[in-house]
């Protein structure tokens, strides 16, 4: 264990790059997993063939993969984008079709009723979802992105292949540089994905009890 | 390596002829002098008495050991393993071929999973508390590579500061932070020329072998500069104190530097790119 | 809430020729975006001082005449993948049923210990789980990977099926208890086999997840689809090929992830016709849309149980 204490400083710094990458590629995700979900419920077609596509595309495809695009091939699509930002560009877009899918079926789980009230109301196609359709939908859906955000948090990992140094390159770095204690290494690295990953955990189990006692 | 045995039968059964070239073709003359004998209870005796090896090496690294569509690694480290198979009496089709990846270099070792690990693998003290090497057999140094226009780079003290692509984990890598320069990392050597292009590192730095090889395979868009600055003596990775084994193998690679299968064997491979150095001396400690 | 017509008004002459309007203009600027990366990638680059070939010249793709590659890619790279992917299938399906199970077990010492490794489990990065295995059970790299996406996939079709158990009427158990069954009888007998043919596609959605994550195997050097193409053969034919081995590579996992999810559905639509389930309403079509639905499901019962004591 004397090696994780040495090297806390560094395990810090990963876990901050983590963290970063977590929190703002989920963001990017969660937006741009709406605006798919959103697509995929319009009243124009081609919006919602496009939207299908993507979502096939990119769910059938590995996550190494599209890191692999966004940090090798864009840079000839003219893309300058700092490797950091490149990992995070790739993290949302391979999320996203998951948060789409979960808004999806949260809104389908809104009932029908809500939807004729809504147009009953007058309201049209953007006001209806907006705003009775979408807050009913989230708050259906928040248990099932918070597993897609921990499945996210793993998928950080995977960005360490691509220029980005973040907590499991510097469990890699740490491990072939104390061939001896490679275990507490790696155990070290453990912690802080578990760290991350079961609070979330217990949040969504707590956030799932609560929010359907209510509706 | 079952999975490749796996996929040869599957292969044949499919009747793709491409694979015949590389069943058959260029297995070795078996050596007219009688079988070696070892003492009973060595490793020697044992791998012969089996007649079968498994032989980690690096599967991506030209000149040293590739993996081509064949199936069967190439390079000059498979041609040094291939001779210490030899004199343990051991054929060409007896050797097991493992790729190893930095990350489970000495677990393989020690577990048993592999006999010997020959893989552009760099003694240093650190290694040698849990594993013991043989050799070292030839000597590489860190060297950089830049694009072929770049002039402003000669050095390693013009890395200062700049960006520079190398593998995670490695110990180029540690020694350009050492250095001062950021190291951009990531996981084969292959990913880095992208960033090289795009400006995104000034210059790629790990052993000079590597980036002859890399340098060879992408004519006239990027060179090898400057001298190599570091020592990088390739040994052969066995388990920690077997000795005799230890001194088996040394015993072997000086005998093929005298009798010039050490050169032949260079030649056929790395050789194509880089000049011929003498061997340097086996440490035996 | 199934058909979205409800959100908007049948258009009429008006809102249809907009809509058409609309649609057209989306489709030609999708077409532009995809030839304009056509072109962009196409074009000649200079570099250190030459000018390199566009993506789509020739000389990167002149390799794919040779089968010899093809067998490559095919018997050690697909081939790979698929040995991977099936055996951890299998075996992550058994732990899944085991944990499920478990967690469901009405002994709290069983339950509790449970839960605390799933959520261990689910919470550990693949990656890091094929090392971790790899290093510390010596297992070599093909049942490091191997074991790594069974233990991973386990937990979560584990919580599926767990899931699938909570979501069944009450009714089942009780008409099993009331016929005589001991509990773990009824629980096996009567309503496992339930819950496992309702949870079918979204086991079949985990396994595309499996599949997909073989690729990560690269971490202690197992030879599958990814490693093949991007590493072995980018290094041996030089990295110029990188970018043909990359769309080769790409569409290959496709075509298995996509065949996967097809069946994933004909599952689904034939469990939905034989066996719908006895609240009636139908399974969605889509796998992780299921998963959600009969999550929610679950929860709601087990709210439902919670306030009924």
């Amino acid at each position: 264990m004397d090696v994780v204490i040495e090297n806390l400083p560094r395990y810090l710094e990963g876990f901050t790059v983590t963290v970063l990458l977590l929190v703002v590629s989920g963001l990017a995700a969660l937006v741009l997993g709406t605006i798919v979900a959103a697509m995929r419920i319009s009243p124009v077609g081609t919006l919602r063939g496009v939207a299908t596509v993507y979502t096939e595309i990119i769910r059938n495809t590995p996550l190494t993969l599209v890191l692999f695009f966004c940090a090798l091939i864009l840079p000839y699509l003219g893309s300058r984008l700092p490797y950091t930002v490149a990992a995070t560009v790739a993290l949302a877009v391979y999320t996203s079709p998951f948060v789409a899918e979960a808004l999806r079926s949260g809104i389908n789980g809104v009932p029908v009723g809500q939807a004729e009230a809504a147009r009953s109301l007058g309201f049209g196609f953007g006001q209806s979802v907006t705003l009775v359709i979408f807050p009913q939908a989230f708050r259906m859906t928040i248990p099932p992105l918070i597993n897609v955000f921990i499945a996210l948090t793993k998928n950080t990992s995977v960005a360490g292949g691509f220029f980005v140094v973040e907590l499991f390159t510097v469990g890699k770095e740490l491990a072939n540089a104390n061939g001896d204690a490679v275990i507490a290494v790696l155990l070290g690295v453990a912690t802080f994905y578990l760290l991350i990953t079961v609070p979330l955990g217990l949040l969504a189990a707590q956030l799932e009890r609560k929010w359907v006692v209510q509706r | 390596m079952k999975r490749m045995r796996i996929a040869l039968v599957a292969a044949a059964a499919a009747a793709t002829l491409a694979l015949a070239g590389c069943t058959g073709g260029d297995a070795p003359v078996e050596s007219a002098e009688p079988a070696p004998t070892f003492e009973a209870g060595t490793t020697m005796a044992r791998l012969q008495e089996a007649g079968k090896v498994t032989i980690g090496t690096k599967f991506d690294q030209p000149l040293f050991g590739l993996v081509g569509p064949s199936g069967d690694p190439e390079g000059f480290d498979v041609e040094i393993a291939k001779i210490i198979a030899d004199e343990l009496g051991i054929p060409e089709d007896g050797i097991t071929w493992t790729e190893t990846v930095s990350a489970n270099r000495e677990p393989f070792i020690e577990s048993g999973q592999v006999d010997f690990v020959v893989a552009t693998y760099t003694i240093n003290d650190k290694r040698k508390e849990v594993i013991s090497f043989a050799g070292p057999y030839y000597l590489a140094g860190q060297s950089i590579l830049v694009l072929a226009d770049n002039d402003d780079i000669k050095s390693e003290d013009d890395l200062v500061g700049e960006k520079v692509c190398s593998v995670t984990g490695s110990t180029p890598a540690a020694n350009l932070a050492e250095l001062g320069a950021v190291p951009v990392l990531t996981d084969t050597y292959t990913n880095c020329l992208e960033p090289l292009r795009a400006g995104e590192v000034v210059a790629v730095s790990t052993d000079n072998v590597i980036l002859a090889g890399l340098a060879a395979q992408n004519e006239g868009e990027f060179k090898v500069v400057g001298e190599p600055f570091t020592e990088e003596p390739y040994g052969i990775g066995l388990k920690l104190d077997d000795t005799d084994f230890r001194m088996f193998i040394n015993d072997v690679l000086e005998k093929a530097y005298e009798d010039g299968r050490y050169e032949e064997a260079w030649n056929k491979t790395a050789g194509t790119v880089l000049p011929f150095v003498d061997p340097p001396a086996v440490d035996r400690y | 809430m199934t058909g979205a017509s409800v959100l908007f008004d049948a258009p009429g002459p008006k809102a249809r020729r907009r809509s058409l309007i609309f649609s057209i203009i989306a489709g030609v600027l999708v077409v532009a975006a995809l030839g304009w990366m056509f072109l962009t990638l196409n074009a000649p680059k200079e570099s250190g001082g030459i000018t390199l070939p566009g993506m789509f010249d020739a000389s990167r793709w002149d390799i794919y005449a040779d089968p010899e590659i093809w067998s490559f890619i095919i018997f050690q790279g697909v081939w790979g993948t698929l040995r991977a992917a099936i055996v951890a299938a299998v075996l992550a399906i058994i732990i899944g049923v085991l944990f499920s199970l478990l967690r469901s077990a009405e002994t709290a010492w069983i339950r509790i210990p449970t839960a605390v490794v799933i959520e261990f489990f689910r919470g550990m990065p693949v990656l890091l789980m094929m090392l971790f295995i790899l290093l510390v059970g010596s297992t070599g790299q093909y049942w490091a990977v191997v074991w790594a996406l069974a233990v991973y996939n386990g937990a979560l079709i584990g919580e599926a099926l767990r899931a699938g158990l909570v979501s069944l009427p009450r009714g089942q158990r009780e008409a099993g208890l009331s016929l005589g069954m001991r509990p773990l009888q009824s629980k096996m007998l009567v309503e496992f086999p339930q819950a496992f043919r309702q949870m079918l596609p979204i086991i079949v959605a985990q396994l595309v997840v499996l599949l997909k994550d073989t690729s990560l195997g690269y971490i202690v050097g197992y030879q599958e689809l990814l490693r093949v193409t991007l590493n072995n053969l980018s290094s041996f034919y030089g990295n110029r090929y990188l970018f043909s081995l990359f769309v080769i590579t790409w569409l290959l996992y496709l075509a298995m992830n996509l065949s996967l999810s097809w069946f994933a559905r004909w599952l689904a639509r034939r469990g939905d016709r034989r066996l719908r389930p006895a609240k009636g309403g139908p399974l969605p079509e889509d796998p992780s849309q299921a998963i959600l639905v009969a999550q929610a499901n679950a929860a709601a019962r087990q709210s439902e149980d919670n306030s009924s004591r």
